[in-house]
């Protein structure tokens, strides 16, 4: 077995306006079908069913509706937005389009993150190529950008609506839930550059031959950041469900010792569950970031480098974000330097097991999956 | 309706109910922290964390509405965990030195910690040392950020209900904190020193600068003739503090627990409510006269009130351009303390330099005001020192003074008579009322046409309240008022405050006369009050207020013989050369940033 690799993002071989066209001249309902039909779930990390989410908005009734491109790409070692906003940006236009049409809405935004503000020199004459393409077909629809200011919090969608809104980038409570009260407290639907893409080409294809990649759980294919100990790092698409041993085989350096799928905020696997390790959401899902990390790494370190991460870019709203994170850090600082004993260990497990259930959002929900995959799975490193 | 499980009970609620409120309807409590019922919901303590079947997290109860078929457990093993570490993480970033702390005992934190039974930290104390250090930069309000849970009560205090947005979430993680514009000390930024967020904090991270200590050495200065002034809203509010329940009248009880702690002369604020009415009301037919008669165009109008000291501060930031509109009365507290400091030791055959004179207050802006510069007519420092009424139930605590058994005493003479128009001043529309009690009769030569004396359109909780009163029969010095209608507006709360100025700003406002207090009820809801407060709470203070006034023998400020009597033997006439000197100020522009 080995991955296997698939060009659907990044292939050139068809005009994209096209595709819009194919799009408009079908109906509201046939386009959401075919996207749920393809089973396309969202490529940010979260998963969500991409086709549900624009139905939702659909069903709305409201005198506005916005569709958000979630463009604010900050997991760590996640690097393929800026890639597919580069090369095909044309893709996620489209994409942003077809969902406007489907449920009902005029404006939509790109949510650029802050870092990638110099994307924008090459990206606004394309923008405003598009919105007049859309002007002449007589779709009402226009993409603005929105540019972020570098908080990784406002990835989250309901932190990044409240930046758009000029607010300070913290969570909502949810519900509502942004199909219902989004942007400006409108129906909204907010996807992911990646996701946007797919359903470009969902539309393209045809939703039976995306669902015949990937698995009945994890339909399709997904595009990933590989970083870390690695020969070849770069940008993959490749076909989701995949064990995380052929991943490994194709792209470590021969010494990996863990995997760390889905950034940050993912888990860490070790070597020992390579085999038994499905990367799709029936197994650990990914936003696309995959860390290869070789026995000359330091475990400790990297569980550290994390929390240094989520301790500095917790928006510091709720408890168990704001002081878990920070209790975290400091807890294995602590054990490190013998001033708290390793069964400190454990009290710390349960603290990430709390946040993971009880933080207001994803960030706070998240540190646990490093945390304790990391702990359990490399305990004397952590200890010693 | 939605039909739901809590705890295996069901529940039938109206749909939009959080899931707290429905708990709370089956006498289940579930713990909060950022949660007010004052202020829009947050969810972010997490304290009130419940578990839902079948969802992969916990929810939070104040922030989750309820749903069809929910079944909740608000105390499973997976929520009591979770809630305990919320408490363990908030105690560990918290200056947890509760023996010394001002809210020892009133503390919300300290109350859970209490309940989950946090022995010994199980986590790391992460409290920075320099934040140990309170900013008590304003002679008000004291802000302590290692006391801070980041709740965020005061934020949305400071936003939702006052509009001034003085205080406000900075940074981010472990730097995160509730700072004001630049991090810049509470005395440069546009605080209005109201203390509304005093009232909501659940812990000490704000709390009003207190001042004890200097009355209690005053009292003990033999040397020192200590006189205190009380304000209407103390009265029905003090005994909240010492045992009784919100809306129970004290005043009797006041006046001898004051006694008791050897004040030289218990004195009482609702005489300068009364003078102020006889002052602001006619300054008020004056501006009006100046306008209709004289035609004068520079004549600013409508006149706005200016008892409260936070709002004062507020239009200074806010809409300096209308501060001409200001009465240039002072407030009832430091008209007493000028009068304290010049008239009373006349009267009295004092030296005046030997006078002390106290306040005790419903308020924090107090503490502020009577440091202005500007308050100084008497030679002195009219009013020495303003202490809350929180505060001065310390005193009656710190004194053993058995509160509840105390029999009921009255004022001193010499500026200690009132009248039920002065005790309204206590709450929203109540000057306005006391207003127009007097300045209709002295227009008209009769009392107002409203059944009872009470006027009715100008109370309530309603944040802007309007009414209009038509002038007929007037006497001749007033005839030119004849057939005219009074348009008056009511404001309490400064976000509210803010609706009626940007009103008179743009020109879209034709009244004669505004009230505006700083605070949700008026000074019944002040910043320095008992703690909790809810509309609930505030609305017994209220009934409590106007049944006071009710009770008076006399409920018209020009009927009060104390005021007869001051302006025959001191002060002349309203409006006169003394009160000029002794009663008026002016108001400065304060900068925003």
């Amino acid at each position: 077995m080995s991955t296997k690799k698939v060009d659907i993002i990044f292939d050139a071989g068809c005009a994209i306006i096209d595709v819009l066209d194919k799009g408009l001249a079908m109906s509201k309902d046939e386009v959401i079908n075919e996207i749920i039909n393809s089973g396309l779930k969202g490529r940010g990390g979260a998963g969500f069913p991409t086709g549900l989410k624009w139905k939702f908005a659909a069903s709305e009734q409201s005198d506005k509706k916005y569709i958000i491109c979630n463009a604010d790409e900050g997991e760590p070692g996640t690097f393929k937005d800026r890639e597919i906003l580069t090369k095909v940006p044309e893709k996620v236009f489209v994409g942003m389009a077809l969902c406007s049409y489907a449920v009902g809405a005029e404006e939509g935004y790109i949510y650029l993150r802050g870092e990638y503000n110099y994307l924008l020199k090459d990206l606004q004459p394309k923008i405003d190529i598009f919105n007049n393409q859309m002007q002449q077909r007589g779709h009402k629809f226009i993409i603005k950008v929105k540019s972020g200011s570098g908080a990784y919090v406002c990835g989250e969608e309901t932190s990044l609506m409240e930046s758009m809104e000029g607010k300070r980038g913290e969570p909502r409570n949810k519900p509502p839930f942004p199909t219902v009260a989004g942007y400006n407290g409108k129906p909204t639907v907010i996807n992911n550059v990646e996701t946007l893409v797919y359903t470009t080409m969902i539309i393209r294809m045809g939703s039976n031959d995306f669902k015949a990649l990937g698995t009945a759980d994890s339909s399709g294919s997904k595009v990933f950041s590989v970083s870390g100990d690695t020969p070849n790092a770069g940008i993959f698409e490749l076909e989701l469900g995949m064990k995380l041993n052929e991943f490994v085989e194709e792209w470590g350096d021969g010494d990996t010792k863990a995997v760390q799928v889905g950034g940050a905020s993912g888990h860490c696997v070790p070597r020992k569950n390579f085999d038994k390790t499905i990367i799709g959401f029936e197994g650990i899902p990914t936003g696309g970031s995959m860390m290869i990390f070789n026995s000359s790494r330091s475990m400790y370190n990297v569980l550290k480098n994390y929390l240094e991460f989520f301790v500095e870019e917790s928006c510091g709203q709720c408890t168990p974000c704001r002081v878990g994170c920070q209790q975290l850090l400091k807890g294995i600082e602590a054990i490190k330097k013998g001033e708290k004993s390793p069964a400190y260990l454990e009290d710390l497990k349960k603290l990430a097991e709390s946040m993971k259930i009880a933080a207001k959002c994803g960030l706070g929900q998240s540190v646990a999956n490093p945390f304790i995959s990391i702990a359990d799975n490399f305990k004397e490193e952590i200890i010693y | 309706m939605v039909n739901l499980k809590i705890n295996n009970i069901p529940v039938a609620v109206e749909e939009g109910t959080t899931i707290l409120d429905a708990a709370r309807k089956l006498n289940f409590r579930i713990p909060t922290l950022c949660y007010h019922p004052d202020l829009s919901i947050a969810g972010n303590c997490r304290v009130c964390v419940v578990e839902v079947k079948g969802a992969r997290l916990l929810a939070a109860a104040c922030a989750t509405p309820v749903a069809d078929g929910m079944e909740v457990m608000t105390n499973s093993e997976k929520v009591r965990s979770a809630r305990k570490h919320v408490v363990e993480l908030l105690l560990s970033e918290h200056n947890a030195d509760c023996t010394k702390c001002i809210k020892n005992g009133k503390c919300e934190l300290q109350e859970l910690a209490s309940e989950y039974r946090i022995g010994d930290h199980v986590f790391l104390d992460l409290v920075k040392e320099e934040c140990k250090i309170a900013d008590i930069s304003s002679p008000a309000i004291a802000k302590d950020d290692s006391k801070c849970i980041r709740c965020q009560r005061c934020v949305r205090t400071c936003s939702e209900l006052q509009n001034v947005n003085a205080l406000a979430v900075i940074a981010k993680g472990d730097h995160q904190h509730i700072g004001t514009f630049l991090d810049k000390p509470m005395h440069e930024v546009v605080c209005t020193n109201c203390g509304q967020c005093i009232n909501r904090c659940p812990t000490a991270a704000l709390s009003e600068r207190t001042y004890i200590d200097q009355v209690w050495d005053a009292i003990n200065d033999p040397e020192k003739h200590v006189v205190v002034q009380t304000a209407p809203a103390v009265r029905i509010a003090l005994g909240e503090e010492l045992g009784f329940d919100p809306g129970v009248r004290v005043t009797g009880k006041m006046v001898a627990a004051l006694r008791n702690l050897g004040f030289n002369s218990v004195l009482d604020t609702d005489f300068t409510a009364d003078l102020t009415i006889m002052e602001e009301g006619t300054e008020l037919l004056t501006r009006l006269k100046l306008a209709l008669v004289d035609k004068k165009e520079d004549v600013a109008l409508p006149m706005f009130t200016s008892c409260s000291p936070g709002w004062i501060k507020y239009i200074e930031h806010m809409y300096p351009t209308l501060l001409n509109n200001l009465s240039t009365c002072k407030s009832p507290q430091q008209m007493f303390g000028s009068l304290a400091k010049t008239y009373y030791p006349q009267k009295k055959g004092i030296d005046p330099k030997n006078i002390y004179s106290v306040s005790i207050m419903p308020c924090t802006a107090k503490k502020f005001e009577c440091e202005r510069p500007e308050m100084r007519d008497s030679g002195y420092q009219d009013v020495d020192v303003v202490l809350t009424t929180r505060e001065l139930a310390m005193m009656i605590k710190q004194a053993g003074i058995d509160f509840m058994k105390l029999e009921d005493q009255k004022c001193d003479s010499l500026m200690g008579d009132s009248t039920g128009a002065a005790v309204i001043f206590g709450a929203t529309g109540g000057v306005m009322e006391a207003a127009i009690r007097t300045a209709y009769e002295i227009v008209t030569g009769r009392e107002i046409p409203f059944e009872n004396l009470n006027i009715t359109p100008v109370r309530g909780m309603e944040g802007v309240k309007e009414a209009s009163l038509k002038i007929e029969g007037c006497v001749p010095d007033w005839s030119f008022l004849e057939g005219a209608e009074l348009k008056v507006a009511i404001a309490h709360g400064l976000a509210n405050a803010k609706i009626l100025m940007d009103a008179v700003r743009d020109g879209k406002a034709a009244y004669h006369f505004i009230e505006v207090m700083a605070c949700p009820g008026g000074c019944l809801g002040g910043g320095g009050q008992p703690i909790p407060t809810s509309l609930e709470i505030r609305q017994k203070r209220t009934e409590a207020i106007y049944a006071e006034d009710e009770g008076m023998p006399v409920r018209k400020s020009h009927e009060n013989p104390e005021i007869t009597q001051i302006y025959e033997e001191f002060l002349g006439k309203p409006l006169g050369h003394k009160s000029h000197e002794l009663l008026h100020t002016h108001y400065k522009k304060r900068e925003r940033y």
